[in-house]
C-alpha cells in the first residue's frame, strides 16, 4: 500500500498512456472491420476467405506477431508503430467477425421495405443497416476494447512501456503492490472503455436498450 | 526476405533438434502446460456452467465473470500469482493463471449453450418423464455442444497464447527462443520461434476444430450455424 | 517515458541544434534541455535519476526518458542525440559493439570502449563503481566443496547454471566456462527467478549482477574469475554529441563519487525499502555533498 500511495503521479502517467496506446487499434478495428464484414455479409463468397484469413491471424501469439510483423512491415521490433499495427490486426481480426454477424442479423424485410421507400444502395447503409447493425457492432467493439487493453500489457517486452511496465518492475524488485497495481489499473482501463462505449451505445441508439429488455434474452 | 531466409536457417539447423533445449521439448512444455490448464479448467467450468444453466440460479454472476475476467491482463497475472506463491511454486503459479484464463470461455460457452435451448424442447423431455439428469445428460449437454466446443476453442487459444509468456519466468515453453533472442539482437532466432510458436497454435485450434466436429452429434450439427466460436463474443481473448 | 519520445526527441534535437548554431554560449543560468534515459532496469534507473537531479541543480532542464527496454532501442537515440545522456555499463556496453574484444580489466575495456563507440557518442569517465555479471553460489554449497574460485567448480558434476536466457549464448556463458575453466555446466534460463532458484536449490551457480543486494541478503558467494572470463562493468556515462564536455562538469565528480558498496545500497533501498528512484536519487546526492 506504500509504495502505491508513493507512486501515485507514476501510475496516472502509465495509465494514460495506456489509454492512448489502446484508443488507436480499437479505432482502426472498428473503421477497418466494419466495411469488411459488410462485404463479407453481402458477398457470400467472400465470407469464407475472410473469416478464414481472419481466423488465422486471430491465432497468432501477440508476442509472436510482434516479430512477425517488423520483416514484413520495414519496421524496429522495438518500435511503438510495430505494436500498434500488431494490436490493430488483432481488433480488425475479432471486429470482421462481429461486423458480418451484425449485419446478417438484419432482417431482410427490413431492407426490402427500405428499398420499397425508396432508399438507395448508400443511403439504405448509412440510414437502415448501420443503425440496425447497432447493437451486434456495439457488443464486438466491446470485446475488441477490452482485448486490446489486455494486450497492450504484452508490448513492454518489446520496449513499449504502459501499464505493463508495472509488472516487469514490479516482478524485478519484488515488489508486489506494484504488480498488483498494474493488474487492477488495467483491469480499470478495460472496465472504463467497455463503460464509455456502453454509454455511447445508449446515446446514439436509444432504440435498441428499449429492444433487448423487450425481448428479454441476455447477450 | 533475407530475415525469412536467415529464420528458416535457425528453423532447421541440427541444433534445434537436439539435446536441452530442443524445438521438440519447447513445444512439449508448451503442450504440457496447455493441457493441464485446459483440463483443469475443463472440470472446473464445465460443471459450474451446465448447474447455472439448467437451474438458471447466479446467471447474473456469470455474465459479470466472463466479462470481467476478458479484461485481466494475462502476463500481469502470471508474474502476480508467481510473486504471491513463490518462485519455488511458480510452475504451479503459471498454471493456475492459465486455468483462471481458460475458465471463462468454457463456463460462458456451457452456460450459453444451456440458456439457447428453446424452453419447448426442455418441456417435452420433461412430459416424456425424463428426470433431471437425464435431462442433462441426453439433451442439454448434447444440444449446447456446439457452443462449448465454441468455449473450448476460445480457451485453448487464450491458454496457448499465454502459454507463451511463462518462459519469462524460467518455465520454458515455445517463449522462450523469442525472450532470449531479443537481448541477443537475434532476429533470426525470434522470428523462427515465432514462426513455430503461430504453428503450433493454429495446428492445435484446427484439431480442436476437428474434435469438436467429431464428437457433436450429427442431428445437432445440421442445427447449428457455422463457426461459434466468435460468435458468442464471450470467448474472444486476451493475452 | 517513450510516449513523450517523439516530442522530447525532435525538442531535445532543436535545442541541441539551436546550442550548436548559437556557438555554445556560455551561461549556465539559461534552461537547456538534457534528454536522460535509462535502462529497464531498476538500477540503471537510479543512477540516471541521480545524473538529472545533478543537473537540474547546476541549472538544467531535465526532461526523462527511462526504463528504455533495449539497447537496440536506444543506442541509436543516444546517436541521433534523441536522448544526451544515459548511465552504461563498460564490458556490456563495448561486447554489444565488438562482441570478440579481449579486453577484460576495467582500463582496458573503457580504452577499447572509447574506440568502439561510434561517432556522437562519448564516454564519460567512468566510475569505480561496478554492476556485472558474477558467478555466485550459496554459502553451504561453497563450503561443502570448499569453493573460491570458478576455477574450483571444475571439479564437479551435475552443474546447472542460472540467469538471464540471452547467458546461455553469451561468450561467459556455458561456452567460456568450459573453455576458459574447464567447468561443465547445464543450463536453465530464469531470467528474473535467477537469485530465488540458486536460493531454493535448483541452481548451483547463478549469473547474478555484483549491485544485486541480494547477494549479501541471502549470503552468497561470489566466486573469484581470476582469468577474467567476465570483462569488468563499470558504471559509466555516455553522451551524446556536444553534450560530452559540457555535462562532464557536473557529472564527472558524481562519477567520482559513486562507489560499488554504494551502488549496493542504493538498490537496496529500491528493493527493500522499496523506495523509488526520485527519492532515493535526491538522498544520496544530499549525503554526497552535491
Amino acid at each position: 500500500m506504500d509504495w502505491i500511495l508513493a507512486n501515485i503521479p507514476l501510475i496516472g502517467q502509465l495509465t494514460l498512456d495506456h489509454v492512448r496506446l489502446s484508443v488507436i487499434p480499437i479505432l482502426v478495428g472498428f473503421l477497418v472491420a466494419t466495411p469488411l464484414g459488410w462485404v463479407a455479409h453481402r458477398w457470400k463468397w467472400s465470407r469464407g476467405i475472410l473469416l478464414g484469413v481472419v481466423g488465422l491471424l486471430y491465432t497468432i501469439p501477440s508476442l509472436a506477431l510482434f516479430m512477425i510483423l517488423p520483416p514484413l512491415l520495414g519496421l524496429s521490433v522495438l518500435s511503438e508503430a510495430n505494436v500498434l499495427i500488431a494490436l490493430s490486426l488483432y481488433a480488425v481480426a475479432i471486429m470482421v467477425r462481429s461486423a458480418a454477424d451484425a449485419f446478417s442479423s438484419i432482417e431482410p424485410r427490413a431492407l426490402r421495405a427500405a428499398t420499397a421507400v425508396g432508399y438507395g444502395e448508400w443511403g439504405r447503409f448509412f440510414a437502415v443497416e448501420l443503425p440496425l447493425a447497432g447493437p451486434v457492432l456495439l457488443a464486438g467493439i466491446r470485446v475488441v476494447a477490452v482485448s486490446t487493453v489486455s494486450l497492450v500489457t504484452v508490448g513492454v517486452l518489446v520496449g513499449v512501456s504502459s501499464l505493463g511496465y508495472f509488472f516487469t518492475d514490479g516482478f524485478q524488485r519484488r515488489i508486489v503492490p506494484e504488480v498488483l497495481a498494474g493488474v487492477v489499473m488495467t483491469f480499470l482501463v478495460a472496465l472504463f472503455f467497455d463503460g464509455l462505449l456502453v454509454l455511447a451505445g445508449r446515446w446514439i441508439m436509444p432504440w435498441a436498450s428499449l429492444a433487448t429488455a423487450s425481448r428479454g434474452r441476455e447477450t | 526476405m533475407d530475415l525469412l531466409q536467415n529464420a528458416l536457417v535457425w528453423l532447421f539447423s541440427p541444433e534445434q533438434f537436439h539435446g536441452e533445449g530442443s524445438l521438440p521439448q519447447r513445444i512439449a512444455e508448451h503442450l504440457g502446460y496447455t493441457l493441464v490448464a485446459v483440463v483443469v479448467a475443463i472440470v472446473l467450468a464445465l460443471p459450474l456452467g451446465y448447474f447455472i444453466g439448467h437451474t438458471g440460479k447466479g446467471h447474473v454472476w456469470i455474465v459479470g465473470i466472463t466479462g470481467g475476467a476478458r479484461a485481466l491482463p494475462s502476463f500481469g497475472l502470471i508474474l502476480l500469482l508467481v510473486l504471491v506463491l513463490g518462485v519455488s511454486q511458480r510452475q504451479s503459479a503459471a498454471i493456475l493463471a492459465l486455468v483462471l484464463l481458460a475458465i471463462p470461455p468454457l463456463l460462458a460457452g456451457a452456460y450459453a449453450g444451456v440458456a439457447q435451448i428453446p424452453r419447448s424442447v426442455l418441456d417435452s423431455a420433461r412430459s416424456q418423464g425424463m428426470t433431471e439428469a437425464q435431462i442433462l445428460f441426453q439433451v442439454e449437454i448434447p444440444l449446447s455442444l456446439p457452443l462449448v466446443m465454441g468455449g473450448l476453442r476460445g480457451a485453448v487459444l487464450q491458454v496457448v497464447a499465454t502459454a507463451t509468456l511463462v518462459a519469462y519466468v524460467g518455465l520454458g515453453g515455445l517463449g522462450y527462443d523469442i525472450i532470449q533472442g531479443i537481448p541477443l539482437r537475434r532476429f533470426d532466432q525470434t522470428l523462427g520461434a515465432a514462426i513455430v510458436v503461430a504453428l503450433v497454435a493454429l495446428v492445435l485450434d484446427a484439431a480442436v476444430a476437428g474434435a469438436s466436429r467429431w464428437a457433436t452429434p450429427r442431428g445437432v450439427l445440421l442445427g447449428s450455424f457455422g463457426d461459434v466460436r466468435a460468435r458468442d463474443s464471450s470467448v474472444a481473448r486476451t493475452r | 517515458m517513450k510516449s513523450l519520445r517523439k516530442t522530447t526527441g525532435l525538442t531535445g534535437l532543436a535545442l541541441a541544434s539551436a546550442l550548436v548554431f548559437s556557438g555554445c554560449a556560455a551561461d549556465t543560468g539559461t534552461a537547456e534541455t538534457v534528454v536522460v534515459g535509462s535502462q529497464a532496469y531498476y538500477s540503471n534507473e537510479i543512477i540516471a535519476e541521480i545524473y538529472a537531479q545533478a543537473l537540474e541543480g547546476a541549472g538544467y532542464t531535465v526532461e526523462r526518458q527511462f526504463q528504455i527496454g533495449q539497447r537496440d532501442a536506444y543506442l541509436p537515440e543516444l546517436e541521433s542525440g534523441a536522448v544526451d545522456l544515459f548511465p552504461e555499463y563498460t564490458g556490456n556496453l563495448l561486447q554489444f559493439y565488438a562482441p570478440d574484444a579481449q579486453a577484460t580489466k576495467a582500463d582496458d575495456v573503457y580504452a577499447a570502449l572509447e574506440s568502439a563507440l561510434p561517432e556522437g557518442m562519448t564516454a564519460l569517465a567512468m566510475s569505480s563503481a561496478t554492476d556485472q555479471d558474477s558467478y555466485n553460489v550459496t554459502a553451504d554449497f561453497a563450503a561443502a566443496n570448499a569453493l573460491e574460485s570458478i576455477g574450483d567448480l571444475a571439479a564437479l558434476e551435475g552443474l546447472v547454471l542460472g540467469g538471464n536466457p540471452e547467458l546461455e549464448e553469451r561468450p561467459y556463458g556455458p561456452f567460456g566456462l568450459l573453455e576458459t575453466y574447464g567447468v561443465t555446466v547445464s543450463f536453465s534460463g530464469t531470467g528474473d527467478v535467477t537469485v530465488d532458484a540458486l536460493v531454493a536449490g535448483e541452481l548451483s551457480v547463478a549469473n547474478v549482477y555484483s549491485g544485486d543486494p541480494r547477494i549479501a541478503e541471502y549470503g552468497l558467494v561470489t566466486l573469484a574469475d581470476p582469468e577474467g572470463l567476465f570483462l569488468a562493468s563499470n558504471v559509466v556515462p555516455i553522451a551524446s554529441g556536444d553534450w560530452a564536455t559540457e555535462l562532464a562538469g557536473v557529472i564527472d565528480p558524481i562519477s567520482a563519487a559513486l562507489t560499488s558498496e554504494g551502488l549496493v545500497a542504493l538498490n537496496l533501498q529500491s528493493t527493500k525499502d522499496q523506495l523509488s528512484a526520485a527519492v532515493i536519487a535526491a538522498t544520496w546526492l544530499e549525503a554526497n555533498g552535491f
